[in-house]
């Protein structure tokens, strides 16, 4: 896999590989080895004062405002993936959680459950993308803990982060301060890390390599801000895609959300891959992705703010928030009809033909 | 996207609607057979732009929908059996079984795997001789060529871990049954595309004759579907009764020959169970004599192993168009995507789920 390699050749993985070339349960038993897990694995790389301390705990000097605060899990397969690995993923999803929240990120931990055989190797190429994205998304990374669970047990890594961040928005940003007229912006094309995460398992092959739209999205949350622009609601497309993003938020602000087909972006490959496999784009997965609820007055200013940033280049509206039936989302499809958009029961499974 | 964006365009599709209202001029019901098509027309809203006097009733053409719970039944219990490997198209590890569909059988610690092609399975089959490695063979006459290609070459190979659950379905004989049910109120037929592409359209003929009804056999797209639609009336409204193409970019009269020897190699027309139905004759495909060896219900011993079906779900009068999805009482009520009653509301292709999808709130 091209991208598998991305990170972890720029060095050499610290623990010496012929003593131990894989995880050991011991690398979680608090002793020696996880000792020499921590000095030579996580230290150099999140290397900073605070997790220099080798506390119990971090100890944080904030500024006296409001924080945002929050925490997620990832697993994944496989755990390296075009345009991203499940490193990058950890750092990233937890950094967009803040961001939706107007916050600037600045703390995060690193939680990680190891299981027992891993590549040591991998465990490192995972670090060291961590870290990158830890630096491009101007966090740190101030605490952690390892655990090693016994082959069989795990899928090779899972990480939770949890991350704190100063909130830097001057109105509250939530779906309750949605209002009818606001415009609905979405910042890119939809799709593309469902699809690519797919494509890996699965074997699938397209003209060319479908990326994960994987990104830390605090940058440009934070030049919205910065404009002064009021956002009314923010939110990240994970896992439910587009659809249900715009679903939680309707029936949230008890509003009736309306949306053009025809005006959301998405990679032709991303379509073709849907098509193949019967899958509605509007629930695909994204990782770089968000909507936000602006007032009329703040939409001009909205798309050329984000669409200077090389996260929001293709930011278009894609509909509006009204009064009307509380919590539904309508979407005029390509030939002019209107089809109501709804909550996915489970997983998409490819269809039959 | 090419073949996509041009028939899912609004202008054209603007133009169909303007011209179905300038020649229906009395009320008539079309039936397009595949659950494919009943998908985009709840999707994209066709019905819409339909002018009032013509009703749209969904056929018995999702496979998904129509594997009886028979079947089923059979594929949990040998998901279940320890040392095998159950393969299965996507969208039937959700179709509920008497108690629990695949996906639990999978959690539970079977080793259930989707897979896009049996060609697929044939192949995990053959890294796992130790195994026995089983395929969920269902749909109408799309699926046939690939599932007789997965038997032809596990005669040719040798492979003996690897068998199919046969549950192929023909979709004639069904529209025969629908057509001569007392309660049948459709006029005209919508036929499958993608089954006509193996087939052709030279067994509809004699139906179209015998029944007096249009058959247009049309695409799947929303411009192709409005198309198929427009044939269809001007033939009612003409007094016609014939077999017409619309979707002549894939399919041609006598069809795939290569690929229909190959199905006529391997299987043999037979009996079939439709859920919510029951059996009609000569409605489906088993496996040849000769490759009986490759028949799983043989294998795992489940041939005289039957199951009823509730007795509440309408399920069978949706799939014959005789009622609308709404009009059952469990629907929406007792009755969701996540509690399904019966498979027309498990698949993302049942008339149930579709109605439950995009119409619930409207």
């Amino acid at each position: 896999m091209a991208s598998e390699s991305k990170n972890g050749n720029a060095f050499i993985c610290p623990i010496p590989i012929e003593q131990y070339p894989n995880v050991l349960l011991a690398h979680g038993g608090g002793g020696k080895l996880t000792h020499q897990l921590i000095e030579k694995m996580f230290l150099p790389a999140f290397g900073n004062s605070i997790l220099g301390a080798r506390h119990d705990g971090a100890l944080l000097h904030l500024p006296s405002q409001q924080l945002a605060f929050t925490t997620d899990s990832y697993v994944i397969r496989p755990l390296f993936f075009p345009g991203g690995d499940i490193g990058s993923l950890a750092i990233n999803g937890t950094v967009n959680d803040l961001a939706m929240c107007g916050a600037r990120p600045l703390f995060l931990s690193a939680g990680f459950i190891l299981e027992e055989g891993l590549p040591m190797d991998t465990l490192w190429r995972v670090v060291q993308s961590m870290k990158l994205a830890a630096e491009q998304a101007g966090v740190q990374i101030v605490t952690g803990d390892t655990k090693v669970v016994d082959r069989g047990k795990g899928d090779g890594i899972f990480i939770n982060t949890a991350g704190i961040g100063v909130v830097e928005a001057r109105q509250a940003i939530s779906p309750a301060n949605v209002r009818p007229g606001d415009a609905i912006v979405l910042s890119g094309d939809i799709g593309r890390h469902g699809i690519a995460i797919m494509a890996v398992r699965e074997g699938l092959e397209f003209e060319s390599t479908i990326e994960s739209d994987c990104a830390a999205l605090s940058g440009i949350v934070l030049d919205l801000i910065g404009a002064g622009i009021e956002l009314h609601c923010l939110r990240d497309l994970t896992r439910g895609g587009l659809a249900s993003a715009l679903i939680e938020i309707a029936e949230s602000s008890c509003l009736h959300f309306e949306i053009e087909e025809n005006t959301i972006p998405m990679l032709e490959d991303v379509k073709g891959a849907c098509e193949i496999l019967g899958f509605d784009p509007l629930y695909v997965a994204n990782e770089g992705r968000f909507i936000s609820f602006v007032p009329a007055r703040d939409v001009d200013r909205t798309l050329a703010r984000m669409r200077a940033h090389p996260l929001g280049a293709q930011s278009c509206i894609i509909g509006t928030a009204k009064e009307g039936d509380p919590g539904l989302v309508t979407m005029r499809s390509r030939i002019g009809a209107t089809r109501v958009v709804d909550m996915l029961s489970g997983e998409q499974l490819p269809r039959i033909c | 996207m090419k073949f996509i964006d041009e028939y899912r365009d609004a202008q054209a599709a603007r133009q169909y609607s303007d011209s179905l209202r300038r020649v229906t001029t009395k009320p008539w019901t079309i039936m397009e057979v595949c659950g494919g098509q009943t998908h985009s027309i709840v999707k994209f809203g066709i019905d819409e732009l339909l002018p009032p006097a013509i009703t749209l009733v969904h056929g018995p053409g999702c496979p998904v929908c129509v594997t009886s719970l028979e079947l089923v039944e059979k594929a949990i219990e040998i998901a279940s059996t320890p040392d095998v490997i159950f393969c299965s198209f996507g969208d039937m590890l959700r179709v509920p079984g008497i108690s629990r569909d695949l996906l639990s059988v999978k959690a539970t610690g079977g080793d259930v795997r989707i897979v896009y092609s049996p060609l697929d399975a044939l192949k995990i089959a053959e890294e796992n001789p130790a195994r026995e490695v089983v395929f969920f063979a269902v749909g109408f006459e799309t699926t046939a060529p690939a599932n007789a290609m997965a038997v032809y070459q596990a005669a040719q190979k040798d492979i003996h871990n690897f068998s199919l659950l046969v549950s192929h379905v023909l979709v004639p004989p069904a529209m025969e049954a629908i057509l001569s049910s007392p309660e049948n109120r459709v006029q005209g037929f919508l036929a499958a595309g993608h089954v006509c592409a193996v087939m052709g359209f030279w067994e509809y003929e004699p139906i179209a004759a015998k029944y007096h009804v249009p058959i247009v056999v049309t695409g799947f797209e929303p411009v192709d579907i409005l198309q198929g639609i427009y044939m269809c009336i001007r033939q009612l409204e003409g007094g016609r009764a014939e077999v017409e193409n619309q979707y002549s970019r894939s399919v041609s009269k006598a069809g795939n020959l290569p690929a229909q020897k190959l199905i006529g190699e391997i299987f043999r027309v037979v009996p079939r169970k439709w859920r919510g139905v029951g059996e009609i004759p000569q409605s489906g495909l088993g496996l040849q004599e000769k490759y009986s060896r490759f028949d799983a219900e043989a294998r795992f011993g489940l041939v005289h192993f039957t199951a009823d079906e509730p007795a509440e779900c309408i399920s069978g009068l949706v799939l014959q168009g005789i009622k609308k999805p709404y009009e059952c009482t469990a629907f929406v009520v007792r009755c969701t995507p996540e509690h399904p009653m019966g498979a027309t509301m498990v698949s993302s292709e049942g008339a149930c789920a579709a109605y439950y999808h995009y119409r619930k709130k409207s």
